[in-house]
């Protein structure tokens, strides 16, 4: 249908001044990119990024404290900013183009192979040096401008869904972790233990694929004690704690409450969830490709740490044999406790999961059978590291994943590359308490639930038939809860029994019908 | 055999997909409003920019082809019912063995001077909204607007048009909003509600005629407080009625609706009728004769698909349920809470409302038995299930205020109003002890 008219979608007063004042901060930071020396380099970062930050806090505050608290969705589709727009368009360029630059070309930025960086780059170097001591690195620049962008677009975020407690815990959250975690500490470790591998906690492999990567063991060894506990930390994490946090909470905890991949698609990203293909066919390549990147995760890692482990086990206490067939005996345990206590629910997904199953095991034997010292199932490891690192750590996440944000929506990457969410939402299908529970009759299909979920989950399908919602990709941001305005929806763990509830037909019908079609 | 189904709705759809689940039987899905089903709630998420249009279709396009659902894009002229056939505009016949009318609701008009105006409209189908993105796609094309009547259609509209920043009069016959349902209590919490919103409310107040201006288009409504209200938008909202013209002369009998009996049967052999357009000869419970609910055009789709089937049933829908959002407030009930003017005998009521935010409920219990009759709700979500057990079990309003907190279907982490409400229905029950 074609919209002939012009709903109201343009920029207040205090917004049109509002995005002047982030602007501003921007264009210094742009001064500094192509050159221009500030005198008070401190001072002049300061202004930068407070503008930027003071910018979208007061553009939020323009946007939603004359309106009552309550959904906040007016216009969406008819702004070209998130209607896909040519402001969306231009942003997407503008995204992309700075992540290209990023990972392939940071001398752009400034970086000086030897000697001291330029440009953009020195130009946080007050900051970093504040926090570790040392001078600011590319990765420092973008860290900076990141948890920026969380804190300020989280607090729009909380401004926008301030009826909702949900809401604004979830998202104190993200922004707690960004700053702690991901920005503060590791500075601060790097600060006090100069030795220890830069460490963001909460980074789990296998989203931190290079965790167990021979510099950083070897970092962690020496490092001492405190290196071992990280390193047995970074091991517990994803081997204990993070089943055992989904088993009870769903994969939300990580997802929307933790991850800094989450925490930028909830907060930046928010105006865009809407633009989650929500297609059949979407959802056939999302599950496609995102366990294809678990299994080459898996054996890209596998492989990683192959490479470097000796015959015997003098100095990283595992020979290679014996780590492969720890893997292999792990990979096969799950498997095994799956197939006999899931199978049933399964149903045609058990052939893909064997599938998957059996590829890693037969890849597990080529390694042992095909390699040598340095090549892997003939391809050099260091082959297999740069090709995953270049391909899914720097394109999927990156450029396709935050670069087209306004254009396929904000979880392209967690829905459709991240390993992590893959595994967790194994975890989160066959073995968590946590569903979206639909309220009896209510639902009216109107698809707001469906069109406001950022992971392109049909919420709708279920909602309509009364049915709970369990699904591996749902994050759990409890957003189609928010905006059914029917009170239709909720996020919820409970006992595992009933948790998935096919229907036929819905309450507030005749009980024997409900009986004679639901029961069978 | 060939079942035929005119509309396309949330009935004629249900209708569809069951039969389908349970018989491979030939069916055929005709409307004229749009090639796919859609949801007729969401309709004023489109204007306000929430959805696109076809974000508003619950199915994706390929799904009917999938089920073998065949979908003729048709207005049905008129219905043959010894012949078994109806003729579409055009004059091509379709044959059918049997036949389900789900043709769903048409706006109410009530003789107004100037009611087909152009400018004045209802709010009901995609023509409709269509209709509204070219009057009044923004506050420089339509500099006011005017709805008349005070129901959920009403204020709907009223919020989409605010979404534009177009000024909105409302037009209210009763002395409160929506009062005709709704407890004094809950409709003040509304009318509260309504003026937030910068919405102009005129409660008490009727339509006596819409001006023209010199080009037929409407320039002005005259209510009878005699005041002149200029507007380039009049919103006919006062109720709807069953969408049946077109059975005129088929012999079909029909009365406000298509008459049917229990088994959703109209007078005619192997024609049903369901959803809004059906008009039940015999009321169930409380229940109206013609109910133009969602709900209730959803269930009479899945008992219908089982007669059709070869199980033929009664429709015995369980308890009352219902739900709206007034602008930025939910709204549920469950079980009945009739209006101050419509109580039953020995019905007596507890309203709690929230000192602050725009939060409160209405229980209705009978005064001798103590016996829970129903529930509105109103920024609070409730469980369905719960108050259909309850009521289902003949629970007392008691033990309902006792237990209120395992019905609460709010978000994690929301405050629980449970203790404010159990410490008001103890002073309440002392009081009129």
């Amino acid at each position: 249908m074609s919209l002939a008219g012009g709903p109201p979608k343009a920029l207040n007063t205090s917004q049109r001044l509002a995005v002047l004042l982030g602007f501003s901060g921007l264009f210094i930071l742009l001064l500094a990119t192509f050159g221009s020396s500030f005198p008070h380099t401190a001072a002049w970062l300061t202004a930068s990024l407070g503008a930027i930050g003071l910018g979208i806090v007061w553009f939020s505050r323009a946007a939603y404290s004359g309106h009552g608290a309550g959904i906040k969705n007016d216009g969406v589709w008819f702004k070209s900013i998130s209607g896909r727009g040519i402001w969306a368009w231009g942003l997407g360029i503008l995204l992309t183009g700075f992540y290209i630059v990023l990972y392939f070309y940071p001398e752009y930025l400034g970086l000086v192979a030897d000697g001291p960086n330029r440009g953009l780059i020195s130009f946080f170097d007050p900051l970093s040096r504040a926090l570790s001591g040392n001078p600011a690195s590319q990765w420092f620049v973008y860290g900076t401008l990141y948890t920026l962008a969380i804190l300020a677009f989280g607090i729009k975020f909380i401004w926008k869904y301030r009826h909702n407690r949900y809401e604004i815990l979830r998202t104190l959250s993200v922004m707690f972790f960004q700053l702690a975690f991901a920005f503060i500490i590791p500075e601060i470790m790097a600060r006090l233990n100069g030795d220890l591998p830069y460490y963001d906690l909460k980074n789990i492999w296998p989203l931190n694929y290079y965790n167990f990567e021979r510099y950083r063991i070897n970092g962690f060894i020496n490092a001492g004690d405190i290196g071992l506990s990280m390193l047995l930390f970074g091991i517990a994490s994803t081997l204990v704690i993070t089943p055992v946090l989904t088993y009870f909470y769903g994969k939300r905890w990580y997802c929307s409450w933790v991850c800094g991949c989450g925490g930028l698609a909830e907060t930046a990203g928010d105006s865009f969830r809407h633009l989650s293909d929500k297609s059949l066919f979407a959802w056939k390549v999302e599950r496609w490709v995102v366990h294809s990147v678990l299994v080459f995760v898996v054996l890209m890692t596998t492989a990683v740490i192959y490479s470097y482990l000796g015959p015997d086990n003098s100095k990283y206490w595992l020979s290679r044999g014996q780590f492969l067939l720890g893997v292999a005996s792990l990979l096969t345990a799950v498997f095994a406790w799956v197939m006999v206590f899931r199978r049933k629910e399964l149903k045609k997904d058990a052939r893909y999961g064997a599938i998957g199953y059996f590829v890693i095991i037969a890849g597990l034997l080529a390694f042992h059978l095909l390699s040598d010292s340095r090549h892997v199932f003939l391809f050099r490891s260091e082959t297999l590291r740069t090709t995953y690192s270049f391909l899914i750590g720097s394109i999927f996440s990156g450029v396709i994943g935050t670069g087209f944000y306004p254009i396929f929506g904000s979880r392209v990457w967690c829905r459709f590359g991240c390993p992590m969410a893959a595994i967790l939402g194994l975890q989160q299908r066959l073995f968590s308490r946590f569903r979206i529970t639909t309220n009896g009759g209510q639902c009216i299909s109107c698809g707001n639930c469906s069109a406001y979920c950022e992971m392109g989950i049909d919420v709708r399908a279920y909602a309509q038939k009364g049915e709970n919602i369990v699904r591996a990709s749902c994050v759990g941001c409890g957003i189609c809860s928010a905006v059914c305005p029917r009170g239709v929806l909720k996020l919820e763990n409970g006992p595992r029994k009933g948790r998935i509830n096919p229907r036929e037909v819905l309450l507030g019908n005749d009980v024997d019908l409900m009986n004679l079609l639901n029961e069978k | 055999m060939h079942i035929l189904i005119i509309g396309n709705g949330i009935s004629g759809i249900t209708a569809a997909r069951h039969i389908r689940k349970s018989s491979d039987h030939r069916i055929t899905v005709i409307s004229g409003e749009t090639d796919y089903f859609f949801s007729r709630t969401a309709l004023m998420y489109v204007y306000m920019g929430h959805l696109t249009f076809e974000q508003t279709q619950p199915y994706e396009n390929g799904f009917w082809e999938k089920n073998r659902i065949e979908l003729r894009n048709a207005w049905v002229e008129s219905v043959d019912a010894g012949g078994k056939s109806v003729r579409l505009q055009g004059g091509e016949t379709l044959e059918f063995d049997k036949l389900i009318l789900a043709t769903g609701s048409r706006p109410n008009k009530f003789g107004w001077p100037g009611q087909d105006l152009e400018g004045v409209q209802g709010l009901y189908s995609k023509q409709d909204l269509e209709n509204l993105e070219v009057c009044a796609p923004d506050n420089r094309t339509c500099k006011r607007a005017v709805i008349v009547g005070g129901g959920l259609i009403g204020i709907e509209l009223a919020e989409m048009l605010r979404t534009r920043d177009i000024p909105v009069t409302f037009l209210v016959r009763e002395a409160s909003f929506w009062d005709g349902v709704l407890p004094s209590g809950d409709s003040a919490m509304v009318n509260e509600h309504i003026r937030e919103h910068h919405i102009d409310l005129r409660l008490d107040t009727n339509l006596k005629e819409i001006i023209p201006d010199d080009r037929g288009k409407a320039r002005a409504v005259v209510t009878d407080k005699g005041e002149t209200i200029p507007c380039n938008l009049v919103g006919l909202t006062a109720g709807v009625t069953p969408n049946i013209g077109f059975l005129e002369g088929s012999g079909i009998e029909t009365d406000k609706g298509v008459l049917v009996n229990r088994f959703l049967e109209t007078s005619r052999p192997d024609i049903y009728a369901i959803g809004d357009c059906a008009q039940q000869r015999d009321p169930i419970g409380r229940r109206r004769p013609v109910e133009a609910v969602w709900y209730t055009g959803r269930m009479m789709g899945e008992v219908v698909a089982r007669t059709l089937c070869g199980d033929r049933r009664e429709y015995c829908p369980s308890h009352w349920f219902n739900s709206a959002k007034f602008l930025d407030i939910e709204y549920q009930t469950y079980g009945w809470v009739s209006s101050d003017q419509n109580k039953i005998p020995g019905e007596r009521h507890f309203h709690w409302r929230h000192p602050r935010q725009k939060v409160c409920i209405t229980l209705a219990y009978e005064a001798g038995n103590r016996q829970f009759l129903g529930i509105n709700t109103f920024g609070i979500r409730m469980k369905h299930e719960a108050f259909d057990t309850w009521l289902t079990e003949s629970r007392t309003v008691d033990e309902v205020v006792h237990r209120l907190e395992d019905a609460c279907f709010d978000p994690e982490f929301y405050r629980s109003h449970q203790p404010q409400i159990r410490a008001a229905f103890e002073k309440h029950q002392t009081v009129n002890a």
